[in-house]
């Protein structure tokens, strides 16, 4: 937890900065649109962790949340009455993307950046394909609300990331949680003690795969069909947890500090445009970021270590 | 040290992988004008009196005032075919290209990769199918990059073509590559141009500047004096975006508007929503929006919804979606276009040049807004959401299933 501090830190003094900038932001409704714009980012990162934490990549987020908006607008066609049966579907292609990622770099053992860099290539390819670049149907208003409405004032999506948030961290408390941190830190010494290390990094991407059905029914809720819709969040992803200090490779981290780390991007974000810095800076601001975390992990961490075995 | 390394390794994969996917995205906004951005972003312009800031350096003062001029002249040709009009034709002699059919067209495209060019491409291949005439028609897309275009457009010279037509990728780095084309077979470029005159015509709308203005004008006479402009941009650097945002510059400037700010976003509805809401909270309100491309303007719409606000002047573009929100909501709105139409003309011109008929050296297409007053007659229930109205290709075999919609 003590690892997981500076984040919070840092996330409290970007809320500040906004604060000053535009007062505004303090009010609740204010307040609450950030918590909704910034949901889906934060459900994403928290699936991440899961992959991350027990030592593995999903990078195929992105263009898995495109492919669930362009097949839902493409299923729904404006329908009221498709709309639950195809919710459900897109948490059944989550899960089973997941799945296919998890049983490749388990079972075949071919490293996750590859398989799910491949999965990222096939779904946006087999998007282009299937749509033409121009996705067809659209969704129902139904579907719209979970992005876009409220249940009185609190938006469904801030309910949404309440819920998944203590899901989360209900699961890394877990027993689960504590074999698939083992699982990250040392996958021999896992599997010696009984951990069955490829069932539960299977299980970690499934949670990813479930996060960006999620995700994408939050952001093709909130904006509507687009082809466009997931692109680049598998980065926005690992950044949004390496900047909460969870340690690439695996082992270490917490979720909360994932999800902090995720609001913290988001609010980076909403700062750089209140101070009218163009949005073409937003993927040099996220690749400085994942630079600097890494090595500053990687420097900082063996005095640490140090010092403990002491 | 086991731990260390991987944790290197793993960071330097990261760092790899980075680059290639920044490197495709890139290619991916779709600018419905055409296909990938040429030149480096630039930087963000500093605020001036009316808050527009610089000029583009893609402003051509000589360009805008053809493009104004073209706007308020009459166009010639068939008025219910706005696809075989054409503003202030130069006709030029084409009797040296003439031969007798059948024949064989060919095409370089330079990409489908967004809704506009989906749709014109549809409406170029109904066009072809309709004449008896072509009994081959070989078409090659580049996907968005120059070097296949390149090779494309060699492949194809090579191929036994009577007419090659090229929808460049980008001006500069095709020239050559047209240029080299244009001695074997007769040429005809369209869409986006090239830096040389070899071929035999250049089809396009009249341009960006056009598109610009005209939503900027009307912005200007639907906005009370003193107003508040959010000006959304998809990315700078491009030309046929530069123009349309230059000519809107140019009128905000001469206008009693304030601009409060221009901001890019990258075509997506998402990052749309949230700059115009980020907008709202700060100003309060906002009284008008001005949008280089309409894909995403219904996002900015709702916005607007979303805060409970009412939705000020606004332009979008001739997509289905806009144009059914514009209808429902009933905005106060306009669709200045860029028309999927001009897919069609390129084969019409083709014809015409191999059976020795006069076409315009540079073929100006008509580019009309759609307003109030017409807006029924554009929006078409059962088309997609993202269709282009002004296709011109309701009178084409196969409409609508065709593009997607049902009759």
């Amino acid at each position: 937890m003590r690892r997981a501090l500076p984040i919070f830190v840092v996330l409290a003094g970007l809320l500040v900065a906004i604060a000053v900038v535009n007062p505004y932001f303090l009010e609740p409704t204010a307040f609450l649109a950030f918590v909704k714009r910034a949901a889906p980012l934060v459900i994403l990162a928290a699936g991440q962790y899961f992959v991350i934490v027990s030592g593995e990549f999903d990078l195929s987020v992105g263009s898995l949340v495109t492919a669930e908006v362009v097949i839902a607008a493409r299923l729904i066609d404006g329908s009221a009455e498709a709309t639950w049966p195809v919710l459900a579907l897109m948490i059944a292609f989550g899960l089973i993307v997941g799945l296919v990622n998890g049983a490749v770099t388990t079972l075949l053992r071919v490293p996750s950046f590859i398989t799910t860099l491949g999965m990222l290539l096939i779904l946006s390819g087999a998007v282009f394909l299937w749509t033409g670049g121009s996705p067809r149907g659209a969704l129902s208003e139904q579907f719209r609300q979970l992005g876009r409405g409220s249940l009185g004032p609190v938006p469904w999506s801030v309910l949404i990331l309440v819920a998944v948030a203590a899901a989360a961290v209900w699961a890394t408390r877990a027993r689960f949680g504590h074999t698939l941190v083992a699982a990250g830190d040392n996958d021999r010494a896992a599997a010696l003690s009984g951990v069955r290390v490829a069932r539960v990094r299977t299980v970690a991407f499934m949670i990813s795969g479930l996060s960006a059905a999620v995700a994408a029914i939050l952001l093709g809720g909130f904006a509507g069909v687009s082809a466009q819709v997931g692109k680049g969040l598998e980065f926005q992803a690992i950044t949004a947890v390496v900047l909460g200090g969870v340690v690439l490779g695996g082992g270490r981290g917490s979720v909360a500090a994932a999800m902090a780390g995720a609001f913290t991007l988001e609010a980076l974000f909403t700062l750089l445009n209140l101070y009218g810095i163009s949005g073409a800076l937003e993927p040099a601001v996220q690749g400085v970021i994942i630079i600097a975390a890494v090595a500053l992990g990687a420097v900082r961490f063996p005095r640490a270590r140090a010092a403990a075995a002491s | 040290m086991l731990s260390y390394s991987r944790r290197f390794l793993a960071a330097a994969a990261l760092a790899v992988l980075t680059l290639p996917v920044a490197a495709c995205t890139s290619d991916k906004p779709a600018p419905s004008a055409s296909g990938a951005p040429s030149g480096a972003p630039a930087g963000s312009a500093g605020p001036a009196d009316k808050g527009t800031g610089e000029q583009s350096k893609f402003f051509v003062q000589a360009d805008y005032d053809a493009q104004m001029a073209m706007r308020k002249a009459q166009p010639t040709g068939p008025s219910d075919k706005p696809w075989e009009q054409s503003i202030d034709p130069q006709l030029i002699d084409t009797a040296k290209y003439k031969k007798a059919g059948p024949y064989h067209l060919c095409f370089s495209n330079a990409a489908v990769d967004n809704p506009w060019r989906q749709v014109g491409w549809k409406t170029m291949q109904a066009e072809v199918a309709q004449h008896k005439e072509i009994t081959k028609f070989t078409a090659l897309d580049a996907e968005g990059k120059d070097d296949k275009q390149i090779s494309d457009i060699a492949e194809l010279t090579g191929k036994g073509c009577d007419a090659l037509i090229v929808s460049p990728n980008t001006t500069a780095t095709l020239t050559p590559a047209v240029s080299g084309a244009c001695p074997k077979v007769p040429v005809i470029v369209f869409d986006r141009g090239v830096q040389t005159d070899c071929p035999v015509t250049f089809i396009k709308p009249i341009g960006g500047y056009a598109f610009g203005a005209a939503a900027a004008e009307f912005l200007v006479d639907k906005v009370p004096a003193g107003g508040k402009i959010l000006a959304l941009r998809i990315l700078p650097g491009v030309d046929v975006l530069e123009t349309r945002w230059s000519a809107a510059k140019v009128a905000f400037d001469k206008s009693d508007l304030q601009v409060v700010g221009v901001e890019f976003t990258d075509g997506d509805a998402a990052k749309t929503k949230s700059v115009v809401s980020d907008y709202i909270q700060r100003y309060g309100k906002l009284d008008g929006v001005w949008m280089d491309a309409g894909a995403t303007a219904v996002a900015a719409v709702e916005a607007f919804e979303d805060a409970g606000q009412p939705v000020p002047p606004i332009n979008g573009e001739d997509q289905q979606d806009f144009l059914k929100k514009w209808s429902d909501a009933k905005l106060t709105a306009i669709a200045p276009t860029y028309p999927t139409y001009q897919w069609r003309t390129p084969v019409i011109a083709a014809l015409k040049i191999l059976k020795g008929e006069q076409v315009p050296k540079v073929w100006n297409l008509p580019q009309p807004a759609i307003t109030q007053e017409n807006l029924a007659t554009y929006l078409k229930p059962g088309m997609p959401p993202l269709h282009y109205a002004l296709c011109g290709c309701e009178d084409l075999p196969g409409y609508p299933e065709k593009w997607g919609g049902t009759s």
